[in-house]
């Protein structure tokens, strides 16, 4: 690593609650990787779909507070592990740089915004500003032996005008990272899918179709585990795992972790740091079966 | 397949109100049936996005804003990415969203609840408590059953916190909404 990395950190709502691994595993590995988080003292939530399904100024105001209070922070870069948050935080600076969208969205705010800060996911900055090269040499226990389906979701990189992030319809980063692990990087293709989002509450039957087809993708390739990336598809895998074996009649058992826990294991955390714990289909045996392999190498 | 009749009204301010406010020309679709190809949410869409955009170009305001569709948009951007004119379709059916919205037209009555809930949970919090938002929408919808079965696998983990976590500046983010009903009322 050449310089010292520091980001402002931006949780998202989630990360409070249903995926508490996701951010507790997101600030241990960035930690053990020498990146400096800067909290922001009370940030308030990007009003994720629903803000953007009423108002594109509304929605970007609500941003927007969360992007002032960056700005005033002195910071340039932002970095939020949730891709809901990330799309929202990038499409209100880049629709504020229009000048007159920008006079109506400060219109709404206590303090205006000057569209000085730019937001990215912990992904990229992992992948473009420490590197995989770097990643793979911090490396002590390989994930050496277990297949992993990476799992993007639908917004971590699209539209790429506005994410301006890795390829919108093949992304690698994902695929980079869990290789420097030294995972068994399989091809998924349905890897930026739509999970069925948010519907999971007031229309379970999306998403059982539409999880479902990943989860089958997933086994059908013979994965161990999936990796997710976003908070909400992690939840529609995990947490509804079982309601949607029963909708289709399937019966999978299919692990779905955050790459951040999978990272952490490979830089050698202990595993109360990670989160495991909190997960649905717990992935604790397939874990220990691929990780205590012989034939991994030396710590040299 | 749905046929248009083009004879039946035309309603021109509708169709100079989507392109303004999406900020998108709609002239420039051609109806390659890229985006429909791409939805994931066409199995339940009522209109699939292709026809959607079609609609609006037609003028047809009253057919275009009562589909199920708008309400079923995820905004995956599938759409937006794949369209060879570079439409962010995405974002012209998020606009018809919003007309639908502000004109009573909701024919996925759950669905906006749930994203209302959200709305007032965040309003009322400064983030959103999800706890209260499943609560809300329980009593709001009387979905007595909506995720009952989650609550074993979910409380247990501590996942779930059962008090609001207010925010400091959450009366910044009430008046964020405050205003914004202001100017909308003006």
């Amino acid at each position: 690593m050449s310089q010292a990395l520091s980001y402002a950190y931006y949780p998202g709502c989630s990360g409070m609650g249903t995926s508490k691994e996701y951010d507790q595993s997101t600030r241990a590995v960035c930690k053990a990787l020498g990146i400096t988080l800067i909290d922001i003292e009370d940030w308030s939530c990007c009003g994720s779909t629903p803000a953007h399904t009423v108002d594109h100024v509304l929605s970007a105001a609500l941003s927007a507070r969360n992007l002032a209070k960056i700005e005033s922070m002195g910071q340039k870069t932002a970095v939020t592990p949730c891709p809901s948050c990330l799309t929202n935080l990038r499409t209100a600076s880049h629709r504020m740089a229009k000048e007159a969208f920008k006079e109506k969205v400060n219109a709404l705010l206590d303090a205006p915004y000057d569209n000085t800060v730019d937001t990215k996911s912990v992904l990229q900055v992992l992948v473009e500003d420490l590197g995989a090269e770097e990643l793979a040499k911090r490396v002590v226990k390989p994930l050496s032996g277990l297949k992993v389906a990476p799992y993007y979701g639908c917004i971590m990189n699209r539209p790429p005008e506005v994410m301006e992030f890795d390829d919108p319809e093949n992304p690698m980063a994902l695929d980079d990272i869990l290789a420097a692990l030294g995972a068994e990087v399989l091809p998924f293709p349905l890897k930026v899918e739509c999970c069925g989002a948010s519907y999971g509450v007031a229309r379970k039957d999306i998403v059982a179709k539409l999880s479902g087809k990943l989860l089958g993708a997933a086994a059908g390739l013979g994965a161990d585990v999936i990796v997710a990336a976003c908070p909400l598809c992690q939840m529609n895998l995990d947490l509804r795992q079982e309601q949607i074996n029963q909708a289709n009649g399937t019966h999978y058992h299919m692990p779905v972790l955050y790459y951040t826990q999978l990272m952490g294991l490979a830089l050698g955390l202990p595993e109360r740091q990670l989160g495991l714990d909190k997960l649905c289909v717990d992935p604790r045996a397939i874990l220990r079966a691929a990780l205590n392999k012989p034939a991994k190498a030396a710590n040299d | 397949m749905q046929t248009i009749n083009l004879h039946e009204a035309y309603d021109a301010d509708f169709v100079a109100k989507v392109q303004e406010e999406s900020e998108q020309n709609l002239a420039l679709c051609y109806q390659c049936g890229n985006c429909t190809a791409g939805c994931p949410y066409t199995f339940v869409y009522d209109i699939p996005v292709s026809q959607m955009m079609r609609l609006v170009q037609a003028g047809r305001k009253r057919q275009a804003l009562s589909a199920r569709s708008l309400w079923l948009c995820a905004t995956c951007e599938s759409c937006t990415t794949r369209c060879p004119n570079n439409i962010d379709v995405a974002r012209v059916m998020d606009v018809m969203r919003h007309m639908a919205r502000r004109e009573g037209y909701a024919t996925e009555k759950g669905v906006k609840t749930f994203w209302d809930c959200f709305l007032d949970s965040m309003r009322k919090h400064g983030r959103v408590f999800e706890m209260g938002l499943v609560a809300a929408f329980v009593t709001r919808t009387g979905r007595f059953w909506t995720d009952v079965d989650l609550a074993p696998r979910m409380l247990p983990k501590g996942k779930l916190p059962f008090t609001p976590h207010d925010i400091q500046g959450k009366d910044e983010v009430r008046k964020i909404f405050e205003r914004y009903q202001a100017r909308s009322r003006s």
